[in-house]
């Protein structure tokens, strides 16, 4: 099993995004979904995605995500080049330095919140004895103490969300990765999630969270708006401080 | 991890519980079908056993050839060929021949008081029991001396002997019955011989072959005579011999085809053998055929399985499952199906198996092969038909799969 252990850490810069491109075929049409983008984001960023439907902000997450790979350009993951990875090594990297949060929380039905806590440690191999310990103190950071048993459809949005959040949060991610994560839920329980992403941040924690619903971009500390595949503002790009290499 | 994807498998078979016993239900037959067409092969087989043990491998039975009327041939027995002398004759000149009964057989009624039957009469000389290795319930054979004095003495199978003496109380030895109406006596009671071929044997009594002749027959003609060699080593140089008397008797040129036919029972049973090989054969190839459905309908299964878990398969692959894991999941899934299906077809066929083996009394029919070879089968065919649906899992993408509805 490869470990991907910090490779670059020594930079600022957790994602490294240049000229990234990817195109479609929908119906013997190309459909360029992202048109040369490039961006960065450091660690410790909270940022939000944000933009109209068919602008391409899915199309980012998938690749961000690692879920899909890009047709042109580049892009990096805390070091790991993602265009030279195998659909197998793409599968460690989500699982080691990614936590993924759905808008449909995405949990296995029919398996307890424990379990499905456990299963990206499962992947990576963890023992199950401290399995068992680190997934009941991720549900204990996401206030789920006492539903560790209960099975998906026992309980609520929120606190299935919360599961989900529980279970990114696992394996010590450098990435959290949130597609829609309140748009399944009510506004109160909405609330309640984004302060968690909030709390979360404030622990040094790496936001990167996919929302077309401004309420829920105002929580993010940065925003990346698209349009037409293209980054159309960054509030805060943080100019790269990088010392010259030569000064003329 | 590998006990977490067993588990996984497992959960996910018991989740659908009337769909997993459905599909399962193809390979407990198959593997029904297997086990059981095997153990009626052994009953089969211990039958034919039976029958070579009861009859001597070393008998020869030599039977008329086949009239010809006008060039069309009636088939072998048809003819009256064979004499008596014939049988003196074989008996005198071959020496590799140990004993020699000439056969000739009649239907008759018998009566004995107020019970009567209609059974065959089988006339022979005193050298039949040693061919035949009959052993006597009661009483003795007839004797050479009675023979040739043609007397009225009968030997009972033990079925005609139940027949004629129902409910009578008395030793069947001595008494006097009659046999198409002429009285005979009893001298003895033969041991159950069963059936051989298709003639009950103990549905039959012997009586001198003098006497059948003069009373039933009125000629010398005989239906059948049997020839034991000395041993099973010297049965061809036995049958070349009684074939080379025969001829010399019939005054058969070079030319001339055989008016006899000789064949040993060897012969007879292996081509029952070999008959029963066949539809071994062919309720082997069925339950080939009814395992391999199974397998289809397991294949079905996983596939639907997969497009209902797509979901799932994109969550775990999205959060780290390797191609492998995932594929591993499915793989195991379908071994559980086809394994769990082949245990409760075994546990079936065993207690049928045991109910047949009490009936027939043919020992234990559960043979370890067909065993050995249904549980292989079912793995491979739980392995054959789950790899096509465990790729197709595998190779899901995992935006396609997240995406699914």
């Amino acid at each position: 099993m490869t470990e991907y252990d910090s490779g670059a850490r020594a930079s600022r810069d957790l994602i490294v995004i240049e000229n990234l491109v990817r195109e479609y075929q929908v119906g013997g049409q190309t459909i360029r979904a992202l048109d040369g983008v490039t961006l960065t984001i450091q660690h410790g960023e909270f940022v939000a995605i944000m933009g109209p439907s068919g602008s391409g902000k899915s199309t980012m997450m998938n690749m961000i995500g690692c879920l899909d790979t890009p047709t042109a350009g580049r892009y990096c993951l805390d070091g790991f080049d993602v265009a030279h990875l195998s659909e197998d090594d793409l599968a460690m990297l989500r699982n080691q330095k990614i936590g993924f949060v759905f808008q449909s929380f995405n949990l296995l039905p029919r398996t307890t919140a424990l379990e499905n806590v456990e299963l990206p440690m499962m992947y990576l191999g963890v023992p199950s004895k401290i399995r068992k310990q680190r997934a009941l103190e991720a549900l204990q950071r996401v206030g789920l103490a006492e539903r560790v048993y209960n099975r998906p459809n026992e309980l609520s949005g929120g606190q299935q969300q919360r599961v989900a959040i529980a279970r990114a949060l696992v394996n010590n991610p450098v990435l959290i990765l949130a597609d829609e994560p309140t748009g399944a839920l009510d506004s109160r329980t909405t609330e309640d999630i984004l302060n968690l992403f909030e709390e979360l941040h404030a622990q040094g924690n790496t936001i990167v969270l996919v929302t077309h619903e401004d309420e829920v971009g105002r929580h993010a500390k940065r925003i990346v708006r698209f349009r037409d595949g293209r980054v159309e503002l960054d509030t805060g790009a943080q100019r790269k401080v990088g010392v010259p290499k030569h000064v003329d | 991890m590998w006990i977490e994807i067993m588990r996984v498998a497992w959960r996910s078979v018991r989740a659908n519980k009337m769909r997993s016993f459905l599909t399962m239900l193809g390979i407990i037959i198959g593997v029904m079908a297997v086990v059981l067409s095997s153990a009626i092969g052994l009953s089969a087989k211990a039958g034919v056993t039976k029958q070579v043990e009861n009859l001597g491998t070393n008998v020869l039975t030599v039977m008329p050839g086949s009239a010809s009327s006008g060039g069309i041939s009636r088939g072998f027995g048809s003819a009256s060929t064979l004499t008596t002398s014939d049988a003196t004759a074989i008996a005198e000149q071959d020496p590799d021949v140990q004993y020699v009964a000439p056969l000739v057989s009649s239907d008759q009624q018998v009566v004995y008081g107020t019970n009567n039957t209609n059974t065959a009469i089988e006339g022979t000389n005193a050298e039949y029991p040693d061919i035949k290795n009959l052993t006597m319930a009661e009483g003795r054979f007839f004797l050479e001396s009675e023979v040739n004095s043609a007397a009225n003495v009968a030997v009972l199978g033990s079925q005609v002997e139940e027949t004629l003496f129902s409910g009578e109380r008395v030793n069947p030895v001595g008494q006097t019955i009659d046999i198409g109406g002429i009285p005979f006596t009893v001298v003895g009671v033969a041991a159950s011989q069963g059936t051989s071929g298709f003639s009950n044997q103990d549905d039959a009594i012997a009586i001198p072959i003098t006497t059948a002749m003069n009373l039933f027959t009125g000629s010398d003609t005989v239906n059948q005579i049997l020839v034991s060699a000395k041993s099973q080593d010297v049965m061809d140089q036995a049958q070349l011999e009684v074939e080379s008397t025969l001829r010399v008797q019939h005054q058969l040129s070079a030319a001339t085809a055989d008016d006899f036919q000789i064949s040993n029972q060897a012969t007879i049973l292996n081509t029952l053998s070999g008959v029963d090989r066949i539809l071994t054969l062919l309720l082997d190839g069925i339950s080939a055929i009814s395992l391999l459905v199974g397998g289809i309908g397991i294949m079905n299964i996983m596939l639907v399985s997969v497009t209902e878990r797509t979901r799932e398969i994109g969550i775990r692959k999205a959060i780290g499952a390797k191609r492998s894991v995932i594929s591993m999941q499915f793989l195991l899934e379908s071994l559980m199906l086809s394994v769990s299906g082949a245990i409760v077809g075994l546990i079936l066929s065993s207690i049928g198996t045991e109910i047949v083996s009490k009936l027939t009394q043919d020992g234990n029919l559960l043979s370890p092969v067909a065993v050995g070879a249904s549980m292989g089968f079912s793995v491979a065919i739980g392995l054959i038909f789950g790899v096509y649906p465990a790729r197709k899992a595998a190779n899901l993408k995992p935006i396609d799969a997240l995406r699914f509805e």
